[in-house]
């Protein structure tokens, strides 16, 4: 079977009788099945999975399947789909299985997608690497022995090892666009708020956003206008009007875009990175855009803001794994204190309870205010930069990552090594703006890194039909 | 904000901190974690250099409002599924070891 990009063209061949939805999906189990190091999937709902395409297959057949038949998705495993298992990719949720459904998987099954399983994650989506996870490291599948970026690891490689046709990831701080660049896919964070996070598990609440991972911009747009939007149950989602993305993906006119010069400058960044950056600004400019440098002296601050304040956002939202109410319990403790401390210890792993620790520590009397109260200032400092910046230009032009993907175990010893992947991401968590990632770049080496666009707040619709012409465009 | 102010967390801060955290440390974690968070508070020191004289905490990243429903009560989980996950527990309840009285 021929390697679909897009469910444009999966849709086609429905149409036209070369395929249809149980074989697609026994395809997407075999190419699975035939990878298992790559160790992305956690679980694959095969039976389920064909049982629902056969009856989507039926309603596509007379006309009556909804927008996303032929749409074949993997979740990120922190985001909840009623009596399916759900955990973080963390022992204390062990043997747990969500009791309702994200109201993102509830938008999905309305039209017609089908849900293959749930993918391999830095635990409680907390790293860069995807080897956070207490079910083992994920593999990149363009190179087995690299990581695939992380935290939605899992979502990328299944996307990118054509496990599945698109996936969902989330992003607290670059989540979903850094393995989206180190694997070659497409990425988007949408603005904060705009799409529910009722059922995802949260870390860090002021930053997590949900969104699509895929191998195209139109299936990104189109998988964002079906979850977006407001919702009784969060809220923090907005009710602005969502639009139709996938039919408004031509841009119009000539844009005003900026880069930042110092992050183009900065010395962790690779040359063969910054040389294609370069060369697509002098693209863009050819084409009548005007790309301009602009100043953003807080570079350095935003990795430490971020830092400051997720873990201590964390620390309060991982309070609720008690050992009591749902997850593990350790066998052995007496009383009911001591319950909570050795089911905790016992069941969280070493990153996230260092970033419990943290996020305690700056909450703690005596240092909230010269960390935590600090950090929330600085990061309005950021936020406003940002906004000013984003004014008087559509949008910001950024690498992704720094570099290629890394080796696995590459960084694993150096947290500060880690933390620092998530330069050129961070930014928009920060001032709530959505990013994207696109596969713009590729090494010499042969592998590839992503291209980042940042746009104004619930401009979604721009961001993606600009990005469809750079990726229409690619030279 | 005095920007030469150097943090240093040791061993009975990560004792107290892990204790608000409800974690267990054995001695060779407790140490490891001085490290490790010594090295991210220094990582973090950096903000200090921000000048933030008169600027509001940002804390709420949404615009929205509050949007009100009826006052309705509404059996959303029920009580067999609210205990479904439970490690421990009987027809109504969850289980958890005794809370008083436990050596006295």
């Amino acid at each position: 079977m021929r390697k679909y990009d897009s469910i444009i063209e999966v849709q086609n061949d429905l149409r036209s009788g070369v395929l249809n939805l149980p074989q697609l999906v026994r395809y997407y189990v075999s190419n699975i099945n035939a990878k298992p190091q790559l160790n992305a999937f956690l679980e694959v709902w095969e039976e389920e999975a064909i049982k629902r395409a056969e009856e989507i297959q039926n309603r596509f057949n007379k006309g009556e399947a909804g927008k996303l038949a032929g749409m074949i998705i993997g979740l990120k495993d922190n985001i909840c789909f009623k009596d399916h298992a759900v955990s973080a990719s963390s022992k204390i949720l062990e043997g747990f299985k969500s009791i309702y459904n994200s109201t993102v998987v509830d938008r999905l099954l309305a039209e017609d997608a089908i849900l293959l399983g749930r993918l391999n994650c830095d635990e409680f989506a907390m790293g860069s690497s995807n080897e956070n996870s207490a079910f083992g490291a994920v593999k990149n599948p363009l190179d087995e022995s690299k990581v695939p970026g992380g935290s939605s690891g899992g979502s990328a490689a299944a996307v990118a090892g054509d496990l599945c046709l698109a996936a969902l990831g989330s992003d607290t701080g670059g989540s979903i666009r850094q393995p989206a660049s180190l694997t070659g896919i497409v990425g988007l964070k949408p603005t904060y708020g705009r799409i529910s996070r009722y059922g995802l598990i949260a870390y860090a609440s002021s930053f997590d956003q949900i969104g699509p991972m895929t191998r195209s911009v139109y299936d990104s747009a189109l998988l964002l206008e079906v979850m977006a939007g407001g919702d009784e149950f969060d809220s923090t989602a907005s009710h602005n009007a969502v639009p139709e993305y996938s039919k408004l993906l031509e841009t119009k006119g000539k844009k005003k875009i900026a880069y930042i010069k110092d992050c183009l400058e900065s010395p962790g960044l690779n040359p063969e990175v910054k040389q294609r950056i370069y060369q697509l600004i002098d693209q863009l400019k050819a084409e009548g855009h005007s790309v301009d440098p602009v100043d953003f002296p807080h570079l350095d601050h935003l990795v430490p803001t971020y830092y400051v304040l997720t873990t201590a956002e964390a620390s309060s939202n991982l309070a609720r794994f008690d050992g009591i109410h749902y997850g593990y319990r350790s066998k052995d403790a007496a009383g009911i204190d001591n319950t909570y401390k050795k089911s905790r210890t016992e069941g969280f792993g070493k990153e996230v309870k260092r970033r419990i620790m943290l996020g305690t520590f700056v909450l703690s009397s005596g240092y909230y205010d010269a960390y935590y109260g600090k950090a929330q200032q600085v990061r309005r400092v950021i936020h406003d930069k940002t906004m000013k910046v984003l004014e008087e230009y559509d949008f910001i032009l950024t690498p992704t990552s720094t570099n290629e993907a890394f080796a696995l175990g590459e960084n694993t010893k150096d947290p500060i090594a880690m933390y620092l992947e998530d330069i050129f991401t961070v930014q928009a968590n920060l001032a709530g703006v959505p990013a994207i990632s696109l596969p713009l770049g590729r090494k010499q080496s042969g592998l590839p890194f992503g291209i980042q666009l940042m746009g104004r707040k619930f401009e979604e619709q721009e961001l993606l039909a600009f990005s469809q012409k750079m990726m229409n465009q690619e030279v | 904000m005095n920007t030469d102010r150097i943090m240093k967390i040791d061993k009975s801060t990560v004792v107290k901190i892990a204790e608000l955290s409800r974690l267990e440390l054995d001695e060779h974690a407790a140490e490891e974690m001085v490290v490790d968070l010594n090295r991210m508070l220094g990582f973090v020191e950096k903000l200090q250099e921000v000048n933030t004289d008169g600027v509001e905490p940002l804390i709420f990243m949404t615009d929205e409002t509050n949007v009100y429903r009826a006052d309705i009560v509404k059996d959303e989980v029920s009580q067999k599924d609210a205990l479904s996950n439970a490690p421990k527990k009987d027809m109504y309840y969850f289980r958890v070891p005794k809370v008083i009285g436990n050596s006295d």
